[in-house]
């Protein structure tokens, strides 16, 4: 029964939390990319999962902790670990400030990460702003496999495309839009979303971007039948360890049943089609608990109640009555692709 | 020689007094990823409902100066999934479960309390009286004595006698010594002072409240001198009560200021947020301030702010 709990996430290695020495702090453009020293979260990582890190000093005032999806690992000095983040508000910018041999509280790696397809399958890696950075750690795990990816790259403007050279470089093709015309096409990754695919014959499409553009791509997607594995941001994350229950949205079960999952845990990257998009920042009505909620009777509705707890979308056999795990959550079992 | 941490109060004896704040914990899973549950004092796991419950929108949180602002609306998966996964869980990891219990009328409260005591292993029941009362259209029951003290009856009396009952109340009153006086009346075997205060954080963007539930509680570092004041109130009124202290508890400094003031049990809650770990380092600490100031014992010292000044002084050759 343990095991199928979450101690261990979906990759069976429960995060840690280390005090990690910064590496390196550049300006990659628009955003500072950081390198921290800690190889017990390099060596658990994969690609997709975030690490938390406090901001602000031992006494800081600022009690949430800054979620960073995961840019990418290295081995140098036993196992480093790379993000990139815009410094915009006060965490992030007291973070932009740190400098090389500076320790910072880390918890990691976190959250559920991208599954990879079994076979060599055509994968569309798309990303907006610095949300591209988790993709290209999943493109080298595509790469090994022997699936270079497409990349759909896009921002407002240049200096807030990240990768882009990386990805003309690794990947078999690569499309950059900005808002702005000021690189690649004028206008947005869903304009040229279409186009991508059908070039691509792509299979399976990874996307890390904002609500807004995930909405879209998935309601495109669906269109043409492909699955979507969809890396959220929002809504942001207090403590990134699943403690605070605050960064919830409506995803539905395998049993059908629409439950209040948190994105750290049970996310943060989720199959399109199981996310309510247009109800993200709501309680649908036949959200499970809702008010007025009511559990259907018979076996199911137990069955409801006793995964309430998780609220794992795809779990909905995760839990049996023997405490069986179900293959929910197996990373092959839930692309669909290849 | 460390000081003994060991914490006594009628039936219940735990290894220290250091525990989880109700909410603060997740399902425990979450906690025991980073910190061995069962070597804290206690875990005092979210409210508990007689519904699952799918809780607010987001956004819950909003961070504000050394402090959280939040309105999570108690979601969870109701009684039967707790009793089913959650606290067998909790019990194999061989914590000690302080359950939280929840309801919207004083005999859901009972309902819920009952069916708990009726599961082997609770150590002790936390009657979260933040709660809206149905019957007071949505005034919590801790603001007022009476309704207070209804729901700590129907709880005491639906719980086994050896099973501690412990009343959760709000600070936003103006005389927390009625409330206090109405629950220990009506048989609370002791107080959890306190919940969070009432708050609101507007947006500059958007030009609207940054929760979407508008207001919310407030907790962390930031509440902490209120709870003290609210620890120190209570106890100088009624010093047979054992309380458990709780508001921005982060480092065992901040433990040994609860415990001065009359905090028997002291609960960590939205800095395990920021360090999930905290539980342990607290405790920690803890032991190490009072090896430092010569306290064999950390029952010795609850309570102590409230003797004459120079008596510690005098006793212990500090300062």
């Amino acid at each position: 029964m343990a095991n199928s709990d979450r101690d261990g996430g979906v990759g069976g290695v429960a995060p840690v939390q280390v005090r990690g020495t910064v590496l390196t702090v550049r300006r990659v453009d628009a955003y500072v990319a950081m390198t921290v020293v800690a190889p017990a979260i390099a060596t658990r990582f994969r690609p997709g999962q975030f690490i938390a890190i406090a901001v602000g000093g031992p006494q800081s005032g600022m009690l949430a902790r800054r979620t960073f999806s995961v840019h990418d690992v290295r081995p140098d000095h036993g196992g480093t670990v790379e993000f990139v983040f815009p410094p915009r508000e006060p965490g992030a910018q007291w973070l932009a400030e740190c400098r090389a041999r500076d320790v910072l509280d880390v918890v990691g790696p976190l959250g559920r990460p991208f599954p990879v397809p079994r076979d060599p399958a055509s994968c569309l890696l798309l990303g907006v702003g610095p949300g591209a950075a988790p993709l290209f750690a999943l493109a080298s795990r595509l790469t090994e496999r022997g699936a270079n990816p497409d990349f759909l790259l896009g921002a407002e403007s240049a200096d807030r495309v990240f990768g882009a050279l990386t990805a003309r470089r690794i990947g078999r093709s690569a499309v950059i839009t900005t808002t702005d015309g000021s690189l690649g096409a004028r206008g947005s990754v869903v304009d040229m979303l279409p186009t991508a695919v059908q070039q691509a014959r792509t299979d399976v499409i990874y996307a890390s971007a904002p609500l807004s553009v995930l909405r879209s791509v998935c309601a495109l997607a669906g269109r043409y039948g492909i699955p979507v594995q969809a890396l959220v941001s929002e809504p942001a994350m207090t403590c990134g360890t699943g403690l605070c229950m605050g960064c919830v949205l409506p995803a539905v079960g395998n049993d059908g049943i629409t439950r209040m999952v948190r994105a750290c845990v049970d996310g943060p990257v989720f199959r399109g089609d199981q996310v309510r998009w247009d109800d993200v920042g709501t309680i649908p009505f036949d959200a499970l608990g809702a008010p007025g909620w009511k559990p259907r009777p018979g076996p199911a509705a137990a069955a409801a109640g006793a995964s309430a707890a998780s609220g794992q979308p795809g779990s909905g056999g995760a839990t049996t009555a023997d405490g069986r795990a179900s293959d929910g959550r197996s990373p092959e079992g839930r692309s669909n692709a290849g | 020689m460390p000081a003994d941490l060991r914490t006594r109060i009628g039936h219940l004896d735990l290894p220290s007094p250091i525990l989880t704040a109700s909410g603060c914990a997740g399902t425990g899973r979450e906690l025991a990823q980073f910190t061995d549950v069962a070597r804290i004092g206690a875990v005092i796991t979210k409210s508990i409902s007689l519904e699952a419950r799918a809780g607010n929108p987001a956004p819950r949180m909003a961070e504000t100066p050394s402090g959280l602002l939040s309105s999570v609306g108690m979601q969870g998966p109701g009684l039967d999934g707790f009793l089913q996964r959650d606290l067998p869980w909790l019990l194999s990891r061989g914590a000690r479960a302080f359950v939280s219990v929840a309801g919207h009328t004083t005999r859901e409260y009972g309902e819920v309390a009952s069916r708990i005591s009726d599961s082997a292993g609770v150590t002790a029941i936390e009657v979260n009286l933040g709660c809206p009362d149905a019957a007071a259209a949505g005034r919590p029951f801790a603001l007022d004595p009476a309704a207070a003290g209804a729901v700590v009856a129907a709880v005491r009396g639906s719980v086994r006698y050896d099973i501690p009952v412990f009343a959760k109340l709000s600070p936003e009153v103006t005389d927390i010594v009625a409330v206090a006086r109405a629950c220990v009346a009506a048989g609370a075997d002791g107080l959890s002072l306190i919940n969070t205060l009432p708050g609101m954080v507007i947006d500059p963007v958007t030009f609207r409240p940054a929760l979407a539930g508008a207001s919310g509680g407030l907790s962390g570092p930031a509440i902490r001198p209120v709870a003290v004041s609210c620890v120190w109130t209570v106890r100088e009124a009624l010093p047979d009560v054992p309380i458990i202290g709780s508001g921005g508890v982060r480092t065992g400094r901040d433990a040994l200021e609860f415990l001065l003031a009359g905090a028997s049990m002291v609960a960590v809650g939205t800095v395990l947020f920021h360090d999930p770990s905290a539980c342990s380092r607290i405790q920690r600490e803890l032991e190490e301030e009072l090896s430092a100031r010569g306290v064999d014992r950390v029952s010795d010292i609850v309570g102590r702010a409230h003797q004459p000044a120079g008596y510690a002084a005098d006793r212990h050759g500090w300062i």
